[in-house]
């Protein structure tokens, strides 16, 4: 009893050690020759270009909403004016890194998984390895370099396209002043708080690419392996944006 | 080089001594013994589950053993750190089961990969190469075809010709006409020894296809149980009585085999 109990939590640290190992080496091995710049761009391509109309549409309607629930609460208040502020706050500081990140861990972390995954039970990667090429610096590392760099680009368009969104329901259609939507925006918006938004799109940048590659790089050799590495990516990814968003929200405040 | 593996043409290009692997108490190399002379193909043959594979994978160096030693091509790779293992690896080329090609890239690029990837040949040297390879295995003119748009012999035709554009001096083959049918297995079979002989390699394969492949072996090994059960030339290993390797043959597994059925891979 006692010895399966002590078996089972040593499994437990060694995988953790092993998932903790991982993104160590997807980002030591990008730092050392010999670099792939031509695959991280076409991984900036799929996780980024690719998701950009999704993030546009996701972003829009977050600002709407946002514009229609904010006015309709600052009114009771008598406080419309203060609808901008409240809309690039919250969206710059919250709403942006974590929906860009969800929808991105959903789009393409799942595909990503699901692509290693398959490439895990076709041998692919044990080519790759039999080829004497690292197969994580050739798969893993361009992936994290693409989430470093297209996470943050991603959440700052969803931002932009937020506030718009904000301003069309709240001034175009409510009725809320325009000149102070603008205005609040520029007065309360700091660049500690554009800093936030950035730092926290970072960090889901390399949660999402940690996870979903090292997910589908593990897949078990069958094709319920590759469907349930998919299926925990997409958790996983998600309940640990929500985590981190808390930790570095709390950190940065 | 050591001494002895110094210009004699009769070295052993694999050499195995009491290999021993187990997944946690399973016991799947029980102290393998194999040689595969240099120039020669040895074919490895045996019951489902009686560690064949796994045995390849220790060969082509994607797992470590607990216990034993490997030799390959005079060099002593068991206690090699990962890193040195990379110049081993280009001395020898590896034709997976299902093919492994990369199905991202074209025919082209799959068999342009390891030159791409691992020398500095230019363009031209690469493309010539490649084309030379593909039409040596038979594929000329379908360069630009994605795995996916071939048939399953034409795609180990492929992924034959990706294990050998490097030149390597060893050739590691599992089970290469899996999923074949008879005629295309007998094509495919005749591919391995021409390019074997062709390319002057040395070969040892994995394969159920008992008894046509013997046809292109020079020597087989019978496995069975983690351990090389029979081992000869292909004259030898026929005439031989063991009990094991005649119910093998006859296609009649032992119920204790069946209900010990060991590893899945």
């Amino acid at each position: 009893m006692i010895e399966r109990l002590g078996a089972s939590i040593l499994d437990g640290i060694v995988a953790l050690g092993n998932f903790v190992l991982f993104l160590f080496n997807s980002i030591a091995f990008a730092l050392i020759p010999p670099y792939k710049p031509r695959l991280a761009v076409r991984q900036i391509r799929i996780i980024g270009a690719d998701s950009l109309f999704l993030i546009v549409l996701i972003g829009a309607f977050t600002g709407m909403v946002l514009g229609l629930q904010g006015f309709t609460t600052l009114r009771r208040f008598g406080s419309e004016g203060a609808l901008g502020t409240v809309v690039a706050l919250v969206i710059v500081r919250e709403l942006g890194p974590v929906l860009a990140a969800l929808m991105i861990a959903a789009r393409a972390g799942s595909a990503m998984a699901a692509e290693l995954g398959a490439m895990q039970s076709t041998e692919q990667v044990d080519a790759l390895t039999v080829m004497a090429i690292n197969p994580v610096q050739y798969l893993v590392s361009p992936r994290m370099v693409a989430g470093i760099i297209s996470f943050p680009l991603l959440t700052t368009i969803f931002d932009v396209i937020g506030i718009w969104g904000g301003w069309v329901v709240g001034c175009g259609l409510m009725g809320a002043p325009s000149g102070d939507y603008f205005n609040g925006i520029a007065a309360q918006l700091e660049s500690h708080d554009i800093a936030i938004g950035l730092y926290k799109a970072l960090c889901f940048g390399v949660i999402v690419m940690w996870v979903s590659c090292y997910k589908g790089y593990h897949a078990q050799r069958m094709a319920t392996g590759v469907s349930r590495a998919t299926t925990e990516a997409v958790v996983l990814s998600s309940v640990l944006i929500l985590m981190a968003d808390y930790i570095v929200g709390a950190l940065l405040l | 080089m050591t001494p002895e593996g110094n210009g004699k043409p009769n070295t052993n290009a694999v050499e195995v001594r009491g290999l021993k692997r187990s997944f946690g108490r399973q016991v799947v190399l029980n102290g393998v013994d194999l040689e595969v002379p240099a120039g020669k193909i040895v074919t490895i043959v045996g019951p489902s589950g009686c560690g064949k594979t796994v045995l390849l994978k220790h060969l082509n160096l994607l797992l470590r053993p607990d216990a034993g030693s490997i030799i390959i091509d005079g060099i002593d790779v068991t206690r090699m750190r990962s890193a040195a293992l990379n110049s081993v690896r280009e001395k020898f080329g590896m034709l997976f089961q299902a093919g492994a090609l990369f199905d991202s890239m074209t025919v082209f690029e799959n068999v342009a990969f390891p030159l791409v990837e691992k020398t500095s040949l230019s363009r031209e040297q690469i493309r010539a190469r490649v084309l030379e390879t593909l039409t040596a295995v038979g594929l000329q003119g379908m360069d630009a075809k994605y795995p996916s748009e071939m048939s399953g012999g034409m795609q180990k035709r492929a992924a034959l010709a990706r294990a050998l554009v490097h030149r390597p001096k060893i050739l590691m083959l599992d089970e290469p006409t899996t999923g074949l049918d008879p005629s295309r297995t007998g094509a495919i079979h005749d591919l391995i020894r021409q390019t074997q002989r062709n390319f002057g390699l040395s070969a040892v394969m994995v394969s159920h296809d008992v008894p046509a492949v013997f046809r292109i072996s020079d020597r087989v090994a019978f496995m069975h149980r983690g351990r090389m059960q029979l081992t000869g030339t292909v004259e030898e290993v026929m005439a031989s009585n063991d009990d094991e390797f005649k119910r093998f043959l006859a296609g009649r597994a032992s119920g204790d085999d069946l209900e010990n059925n060991q590893v899945s891979s």
